[in-house]
């Protein structure tokens, strides 16, 4: 793989990426990730609609004419989604029940038209699609980094197995109520973005 | 560069009709099995709420619908007068779209548990045992906090003893509201009773704080902590299927005919 294929897939993960520096997609990442499996179901939706999204924008990216052409990507960016989503109530069906409208909100999930505005509008389809694979898996970092510590810390389990015992359920943890709600996966996006900024300080932003 | 106007209509109208095409194909193919799952899904629940199947059991599908079928006669009732609609195919009815419409429902008065509309007719489930009904499984929905909640009471034949409940879908907050789910408060209902000891008005109720135990405090249930509007609307809804505009009349009905029916 040349370097330049690298970067376009690797970038993504942490240098550049989509929910941490560019900040975008947030929405989705405060909804669906009170549970690792929800998380790990969106992950793939986000990654597959992604991936295709941009192909087929860098396909027809010659042809499309310059006035209409952000409508057309949504049009193509919702028709994708509507795709997925009836595919997930075919074959996961009770994992789609619980991501009810999210599912249909990555329409609106900034990250999959900001790239196929940003990359693939200008590139070829095969770097469209690792930019695709790239920023899909790097959304999906930070889902399910958020996903597992509000799914240990907020229901004592794991992808749905009880790691803590509840109080609840006759065990000693107490579920903490927060992270369960939206502003828990506030604080856990905050941290990742800080431990991300530690590791990385080229990325913090001046005053 | 600057294209013709032609071109883009043209090019708008291929784009349109290729997505179109694409999603319609995906929607047609798929329904089956999304249908499919959606039976399924509310045959597993109903088998849970008799009890027939275990918290947590899984079954093939083959094996849901095998068991659905040796064990549960669906009816179709017509809330109103109370009586069995013989006439309504009880296997293909679906109770939510005759609810939204407006042919097949009537406006239901204000009450407390935000229902709308009440369709025309209903849907319940007889749980047999050779020839009696052992148990009666009714649909309930109403507001909660967030969403509307859908779900099964199951009731005994001597309509006072709960012997069940379950709600299959709603979106109330996870770990509050969503603990509606929580197999351990979901164990708290069986063997409360629906009526007072005087009989005749519903006295169930989703309490704040701790109930007792059944014998000596059966017509209340422990309220879900950090969810009173959630448990609330359980008590509301409950008291609303149970009451004059739900199954009020079809249970005074099976009383007398000990659900013989017509």
């Amino acid at each position: 793989m040349s370097t330049k294929a690298k970067e376009t897939l690797l970038d993504p993960l942490f240098n550049d990426n989509p929910i941490a520096l560019q900040v975008l997609g947030i929405c989705s990442a405060l909804a669906v990730t009170t549970k690792l499996e929800t998380s790990v179901v969106m992950c793939l939706a986000v990654i597959a609609v992604l991936v295709l999204s941009n192909l087929s924008v860098s396909l027809i990216r010659n042809y499309i004419p310059p006035s209409i052409r952000i409508i057309v990507q949504l049009t193509i960016i919702a028709s994708l989604v509507i795709v997925t989503d009836q595919v997930l109530k075919a074959f996961v069906f009770e994992t789609s029940k619980q991501l009810s409208v999210f599912v249909g909100l990555i329409i609106t999930n900034c990250i999959v038209m900001g790239r196929a505005e940003a990359f693939a509008m200008q590139n070829g389809p095969g770097p469209s699609v690792l930019d695709g694979i790239g920023n899909g898996i790097g959304y999906s970092i930070v889902l399910l980094f958020v996903g597992f510590f509000r799914e240990l810390f907020g229901s004592g389990k794991l992808y749905g197995i009880e790691v803590l015992p509840l109080v609840t359920e006759g065990g000693w943890y107490t579920p903490n109520g927060l992270l369960v709600l939206a502003p828990g996966a506030f604080f856990l996006i905050a941290i990742f973005i800080w431990l991300l900024r530690t590791w990385k300080p080229e990325q913090v932003t001046e005053d | 560069m600057r294209r013709s106007t032609t071109y883009i209509i043209g090019f708008a109208a291929a784009v349109c009709l290729v997505c179109s095409v694409i999603v319609s194909g995906a929607a047609v193919s798929l329904k089956d099995r999304q249908e499919a799952n959606k039976v399924l899904d509310r045959q597993k629940k109903v088998l849970g709420v008799a009890g027939l199947m275990k918290e947590g059991e899984e079954l093939k599908p083959a094996e849901v619908t095998q068991l659905f079928k040796d064990k549960i006669v669906p009816r179709v009732v017509t809330l109103k007068t109370g009586e069995y609609a013989d006439g309504v195919d009880a296997t293909t009815f679906d109770q939510r779209k005759m609810r939204s419409d407006p042919a097949t429902s009537t406006k239901a008065p204000p009450n407390d548990a935000k229902v709308l509309r009440v369709p025309n007719n209903a849907l319940v489930y007889h749980v047999m045992e050779g020839e009696k009904v052992k148990l009666l499984i009714l649909p309930i929905e109403g507001k909660g906090l967030w969403s509307t909640l859908y779900g099964y009471l199951a009731v005994q034949p001597d309509l006072n003893t709960i012997s069940g409940i379950t709600f299959y879908e709603h979106a109330e907050t996870p770990g509050l509201g969503g603990e509606v789910d929580n197999p351990r408060w979901k164990s708290l209902w069986p063997g409360r009773k629906i009526y007072g000891p005087e009989g005749d008005t519903v006295k169930i109720e989703v309490i704040k704080g701790q109930a007792g135990p059944v014998e000596s405090d059966p017509n209340r249930v422990d309220g879900l902590s950090g969810a009173t509007i959630t448990s609330r609307g359980v008590t509301y809804l409950v008291r609303f299927w149970l009451g004059e505009n739900g199954f009020g009349p079809y249970l005074k009905n099976f009383k007398t005919t000990q659900g013989k029916g017509a």
